[in-house]
């Protein structure tokens, strides 16, 4: 027994779940949290964390692995590595894949994929609707005995009411989260950066904030009459912020998220016309983005997800309007919090926690985001003053295109535990 | 002389000392093209790519003509970008030509941003011939250059462009450059053309073509396609002239000898009437005429900074 235990001593433990902020030690053994108290002793292999945040790994819902078909941008071992370099222990795979996870059958086949190869937790998001065209329902009913714990369209958002409806109503019946990705195409069709002063400029065709919000509130509506959860995905708005703040205050069961670049990034880093800030939704106004931190520091918005979308090079060092959608964000997303919403007072730790590990992790209704004893040992220790430049090279994801390349930022992950399995970090 | 810079990729970029720049060099070359034997020996030696992937005959021309007053030997290249996704990358297509030892190219793109990616990626000079909705730098230099002919300064000039403004990069690149050299600026079009944010700018925005005329030194009529892919909701031609043409009887509510301009093709009957097309306010012909002093300046100037470099 004694080789399978682990002690993180000294550090500044900050655990949401049991109300823990305070310095102190975690024993683990094997794969699982045995104690968490101070002055533990009586271990051999010693991580010390004097100085250093430990908080429960991070929980990111919203990544492409981009397993099965994309492998050359992405795949479940290179993602997952990523994922631990980042901090995270558990994500969400979402569904876009080709093929797209819409059937028991390739739900089987990621299963097994992610058996051979992952690093981390993986866990599976499937489509709502066949090949995610918004026409026909996916083998939802076949999903939960499969271990699926969510189901969306991601990258679409679904037309049709009667089947947004429909899929609201089977994620309720069989308890799956649904995951709206808003956008209604017809309000700003093949956009590529935000409407307003910066398209006009770069001459560009525009994505507003009216194409987003106006789905959010159809698809709120739609959860408001089924009495369904709902969670909306990357929200970017100002109005977005809006209409879900009023529908939480009169009591529908939406969650939302947003991604690490709507809150420390505008679209005036667009005009370099630099496709790594091309991502969809795209960054929006100044205004918007501060309205995202409100949001954030309001409670209106749950959870921070990468919406990691990794791309290769051919794919993005081209013509702008050419050039595909997303960001990579498992390497930098906790970071940029640090940097932007730490540093500026937008949340404090133990919110971040929250909105990074433990709220995801009770929207997807998995065991995760915590620190209590018994449960796994997925834990991230953070050198939260250390500043960081971010280089391509250092990455482990197979693809480079992250908005922050170049960037300053603070907080660097020293360690990522996962099922008691450590990794060690740079020096 | 303010320019120290190997491309010209939009006006928004410039400094009203670097469009001065251009616009005083235009000066001296006009004068070229007056003579018996129309060339000089500044770009002797030196290779010129036109570098088109979208159809286009005058802006290409007057390219081609001004490097060849310059003594530059011209390549014409037209290409079709629906097949892009297959085909060679742009910036590859930018490498072979610099492989080819080619000093500039001049470049027209359908997708906003391209020359500039182009130029990033390479070390001889770029010039954008337009891209997209974004810009036409040399559009926009030859009627600033055709309006400072004619009425001696554009500090305080009054200037209406008239017309698509939502996808017309010569709009956007006479908006950035007017403001800068100090004239005021003011764009007319139905709502449905105007593109948001457009008085960012610094221009002002009106729906009502007489407003736009009165008072007005200069208006500068763009030419209206309405075989677009549907997105936007355009009026009908007739309509459109009806409301928005030029016409005489709408000119002699205008300021006397108002300048009319059009970067051409013209659509008789569409933005404007043949009578003022043709009439003693329209200065079409003498930009064209300009837009080769204007485009041996720009080559001239860019080429020279590169060699300056090297």
């Amino acid at each position: 027994m004694e080789e399978n235990r682990l002690l993180i001593k000294g550090g500044r433990v900050i655990d949401p779940a049991n109300n823990l902020d305070e310095v102190t030690d975690i024993l683990v053994e094997g794969a699982l949290i045995a104690k968490v108290s101070k002055n533990i002793r009586g271990c051999d292999k010693i991580i010390d964390a004097s100085g250093k945040l430990v908080i429960p790994g991070l929980v990111d819902m919203h990544v492409h692995l981009r397993e099965p078909g994309r492998e050359d941008k992405e795949d479940i071992l290179s993602g997952t590595n990523a994922a631990l370099h980042g901090g995270v222990t558990s994500l969400l795979a979402m569904p876009n894949t080709s093929p797209a996870i819409d059937s028991s059958f390739v739900v089987g086949i990621l299963k097994d994929a992610i058996e051979r190869s992952a690093r981390a937790n993986v866990f599976i998001c499937g489509a709502i609707t066949k090949a995610r065209e918004g026409k026909e329902m996916a083998e939802i009913d076949k999903f939960k005995g499969q271990g699926v714990i969510a189901i969306s369209d991601d990258g679409s958002s679904i037309d049709s009411e009667e089947i947004m409806s429909d899929a609201l109503r089977l994620a309720k019946k069989y308890k799956i989260l649904p995951i709206c990705h808003c956008e209604d195409n017809k309000i700003s069709p093949r956009g590529v950066v935000n409407a307003g002063f910066t398209s006009t400029r770069l001459g560009l065709r525009g994505i507003t904030n009216e194409s987003e919000y106006k789905r959010i509130e159809r698809d709120i509506k739609l959860a408001e009459k089924l009495d369904a959860a709902l969670h909306i995905a990357h929200v970017s708005t100002k109005e977005s912020v809006d209409v879900i703040s009023r529908a939480k205050k009169r009591g529908v069961r939406v969650s939302c998220e947003t991604a690490p670049h709507y809150f420390s990034l505008d679209d005036s880093f667009v005009l370099s016309y630099d496709a790594n800030f091309k991502m969809n939704p795209p960054l929006r106004s100044k205004e918007d983005m501060l309205a995202v931190r409100e949001g954030l520091s309001s409670g209106v918005i749950d959870v921070i997800a990468s919406d990691h979308a990794p791309h290769t090079e051919n794919e993005k060092d081209i013509e702008f309007e050419r050039a595909e959608f997303g960001v990579t964000g498992l390497e930098t997303e906790l970071s940029v919090a640090i940097t932007h919403l730490i540093n500026n007072k937008i949340l404090g730790w133990t919110e971040l926690v929250r909105k990074i590990s433990l709220n995801p992790s009770r929207l997807l209704g998995i065991d995760k985001g915590t620190l209590g004893v018994g449960k796994d040992a997925d834990i991230t220790v953070i050198d939260f003053n250390k500043e960081w430049v971010v280089k391509k090279e250092e990455f482990l994801s197979k693809s480079g295109n992250s908005a922050f390349l170049g960037n300053k930022l603070q907080g660097l992950v020293e360690y990522t535990i996962c099922a008691g399995k450590v990794y060690k970090w740079n020096s | 002389m303010t320019w120290n810079r190997k491309d010209l990729l939009g006006l928004e970029e410039l400094s009203k000392e670097e469009i001065e720049s251009i616009l005083s060099t235009a000066e001296s070359f006009k004068e070229v093209s007056s003579r018996d034997i129309k060339k000089v020996p500044a770009l002797r030696g030196k290779t010129v790519v036109n570098l088109f992937y979208e159809p286009s005959t005058r802006t290409r021309v007057s390219f081609e003509v001004a490097a060849k007053r310059l003594s530059a030997d011209v390549i014409n290249i037209a290409t079709e970008t629906s097949s892009v996704r297959k085909g060679e990358t742009l910036i590859d297509t930018g490498r072979n030509i610099e492989a080819l030892k080619a000093d500039i190219i001049v470049m027209r793109h359908n997708f906003s941003g391209a020359a500039l990616m182009l130029a990033r990626h390479l070390n001889i000079s770029v010039v954008n011939a337009g891209d997209g909705w974004h810009e036409h730098p040399t559009q926009a230099l030859l009627d600033i250059f055709t309006l400072k002919e004619k009425l001696g300064r554009i500090e305080g000039l009054k200037v209406s462009i008239v017309g698509d403004i939502a996808h017309s990069r010569v709009a956007r690149s006479n908006a950035w450059g007017l403001t800068k050299l100090g004239a005021k600026v003011t764009v007319c079009a139905p709502k449905m053309l105007i593109p948001p944010g457009m008085e960012d700018f610094g221009v002002s925005v009106t729906h009502d073509i007489e407003k736009a005329l009165k008072d007005a030194d200069a208006v500068n009529v763009l030419r209206m396609q309405f075989e677009r892919d549907g997105e936007t909701a355009f009026p009908r031609q007739l309509e459109y002239f009806k409301e928005f043409g030029i016409t005489q009887n709408r000119l002699k509510r205008a300021k006397k000898g108002i300048i009319v301009m059009h970067p051409g093709p013209i659509n008789r009957g569409i933005e404007m009437s043949s009578q003022v097309a043709d009439g003693e306010n329209s200065v079409i012909l003498e930009q064209v005429t300009n837009g080769i002093a204007v485009r041996m300046a720009v080559l001239f100037l860019v080429d020279k900074t590169r060699d300056g470099r090297e």
